[in-house]
């Protein structure tokens, strides 16, 4: 007990003489501090788009939602359903209703070309067909300015993710929609999510506009409860007239959003691991700087008596310190720079604008100071067995 | 030699040799030497004639190449990194040419700093550290950091650090090396009222004949080999 408490004091020791000896060593501290602020800036920065581009996939989501497709397709893209199709769907058990009857919208989907404001150049702006009963099926809608389309004409509302990213949309402007000009009457939110990256319009002005006639893409639909998914699914599935996949919303935006977030993802993270190599060694230069400046003071420490341990754990304290220092101030600007920070990118899966904000979390934030201890630890580990290594005799002879 | 006092070093049969790439020196080469306990002992002899090596050697700084080295009754040269560790903090004092003192420390706290291996408390730590300090005449500069103090008074402290844990043996690498006459007058009146008033075992390794004739016996390393005479 005693000899651990002894060799706990030798590491408290070394480690304060190490840190109150760190102004004279301000600079290269420095450059290490800033270098791992840095890779954890880009870390956090990039991880951030993907989580904001999962978060807004997520907040379309509503667990009683259900979206069909026709078997085989992976997005709405590929699907094509008949109108007797859409009409066997709408009615399938297990569907919430109101008064109107299934709370069930058949939709068409198609991409427009339009300006974006930060490019200028031409992005897929996704526009959708969509019954009345659409607001219902995305949780938070809201219509913020202007007004609802009228049933029968050729307005358009839009979101208010596109409306930040597009150029032209705003309410009472119109834009080109198969060589006519379309009016835009209203503005909406749809709770962050996907939703407010598109046009909407009634489906059955889009249809003849765009020569489907009777066909629609894709019903979303709202179960009784989650519960009823499999009953409602297995009546679709072993419809002989249908030939369609039903699959719950929160499992078809997860596939929608996997590419994207886990190329996002991947690339950042690659990133990061090649700016962290660079951080790395100038931690590591930092920390031989360090040991090298007080290869006496550590000869005298280990002459006076005092073990190879506590001189190895110490210079690892320290530079870990250095460490936790650059990965806070990293992960702060990340945060003050990029979180909120609006955005739009292709989403591949649906090859279509997809707005969304940068999402720093704090589980991002964690990760990012993780990181950034990993490489303080990789850069002090060598310098300080180096230290612990050096013959004692030696190290004094040296000045 | 005087038999009536009990060895405290005795070196048996030393080899030292470093390797230089393929090269191999022999630093010193079949030493014999034994110092009685309460010796005041001076080393001399030209640069590179390996002094500070025994003097390392006796210190459990660095091991023989061959042969025993035994202080105290203790084969040191047998002991583990760690226990030749803890047998340094606890029986040898270190005196350096260059005082080796911690720049981010006060004069106390430099003094302070064998006493953290020993376990003792906080208070017993200062109050031996203030006594070590008064012996050496620095009370009144506890507070002050090295850059502060005069290379005397330096070396002042750095005899203090080595005093504090009352070890076995005082080694002294050219203690008044870097320091000019007077304080190198100062420095060895205090290592030889040590010696005197204390008991202490003092081993010193120094180029200055006026230094080596305060102590009580002057050994010459030429070659890798002792003798009471200087050669030519």
């Amino acid at each position: 007990m005693n000899r651990l408490l002894n060799w706990f004091s030798q590491i408290v020791s070394i480690t304060l003489f190490n840190v109150r000896s760190l102004p004279q060593r301000i600079g290269s501290s420095l450059t290490a501090v800033l270098g791992i602020a840095g890779v954890v800036a880009v870390l956090v920065g990039v991880l951030s788009i993907a989580q904001g581009i999962l978060r807004t996939m997520e907040r379309s989501v509503s667990p009683d939602n259900v979206v069909v497709l026709r078997s085989g397709a992976t997005y709405e893209m590929m699907s094509g359903l008949s109108g007797d199709d859409a009409r066997f769907i709408s009615e399938g058990p297990g569907l919430a209703r109101d008064e109107s009857g299934p709370l069930a919208s058949p939709e068409l989907f198609v991409v427009i070309n339009l300006p974006m404001r930060s490019t200028g150049s031409d992005a897929n702006v996704p526009l959708r067909g969509v019954s009345l009963i659409a607001p219902d099926l995305r949780s938070g809608f809201r219509i913020v300015e202007g007004r609802m389309f009228e049933p029968g004409l050729n307005e358009l509302i839009v979101g208010v993710g596109s409306q930040r990213e597009i150029v032209g949309l705003e309410v009472g402007s119109t834009i080109t929609v198969a060589q006519e000009e379309w009016p835009i009457v209203g503005a909406f939110e749809a709770g962050g999510g996907l939703a407010e990256s598109e046009i909407w319009v009634d489906a059955a002005v889009l249809q003849p506009a765009y020569r489907r006639g009777n066909s629609y893409q894709v019903v979303y639909a709202k179960l009784k409860s989650p519960d009823s998914f499999q009953e409602y699914k297995d009546a679709l599935t072993s419809d002989p007239r249908l030939n369609v996949k039903p699959v719950l919303e929160a499992d078809y935006y997860e596939e929608q959003s996997a590419l994207l977030y886990n190329l996002i993802t991947g690339l950042g993270t690659l990133i990061a691991v090649i700016m962290s190599l660079g951080a790395m060694f100038g931690a590591l230069n930092t920390m031989y700087t360090a040991i090298s400046s007080r290869s006496r003071e550590i000869a005298t420490l280990r002459a006076l008596g005092f073990h190879a341990s506590p001189v190895v754990i110490s210079v690892l304290m320290e530079s870990l310190f250095l460490a936790l220092v650059g990965g806070i101030i990293g992960a702060l600007a990340a945060w003050l720079v990029f979180d909120g920070y609006r955005a739009a990118t292709l989403n591949f899966s649906s090859f279509s604008q997809v707005a969304f904000a940068f999402d720093v979390s704090p589980s991002l934030l964690i990760r990012g100071i993780v990181f950034a201890m990993v490489i303080g630890l990789i850069g002090g580990l060598f310098p300080a067995i180096r230290a612990a290594r050096q013959p004692v005799a030696t190290a004094l002879r040296e000045l | 030699m005087n038999v009536s006092k009990k060895e405290l070093v005795t070196i048996h049969n030393v080899d030292k040799i470093f390797k230089r790439g393929s090269e191999e020196i022999h630093v010193l080469g079949g030493l014999d030497l034994q110092i009685p306990e309460g010796e005041f002992l001076a080393l001399m002899g030209p640069s590179g004639s390996g002094k500070s090596t025994l003097l390392n050697l006796i210190g459990g700084l660095d091991r023989p190449s061959q042969g025993s080295v035994i202080v105290g009754g203790e084969p040191i040269d047998k002991l583990s990194e760690r226990k030749l560790a803890s047998w340094r903090a606890r029986h040898v004092g270190l005196v350096f040419q260059f005082y080796n003192l911690m720049p981010v420390l006060t004069a106390q706290k430099n003094v302070e700093l064998p006493l953290l291996l020993t376990g003792l408390s906080r208070s017993e730590r200062r109050k031996r550290s203030a006594i070590a300090l008064d012996i050496v005449g620095l009370s009144h500069r506890k507070g002050h950091y090295p850059r502060t103090l005069s290379g005397g008074e330096q070396q002042r402290v750095g005899i203090a650090r080595a005093i504090v844990t009352d070890p076995t043996l005082l080694l002294c690498d050219e203690p008044t090396g870097d320091l000019d006459r007077k304080s190198g007058d100062e420095i060895l009146d205090l290592l030889q009222a040590l010696n005197k008033e204390q008991g202490k075992t003092i081993v010193m390794v120094t180029h200055d004949i006026h230094a080596a004739a305060r102590a009580s016996r002057t050994l010459y390393l030429n070659k890798g080999k002792l003798s009471t005479e200087a050669e030519e």
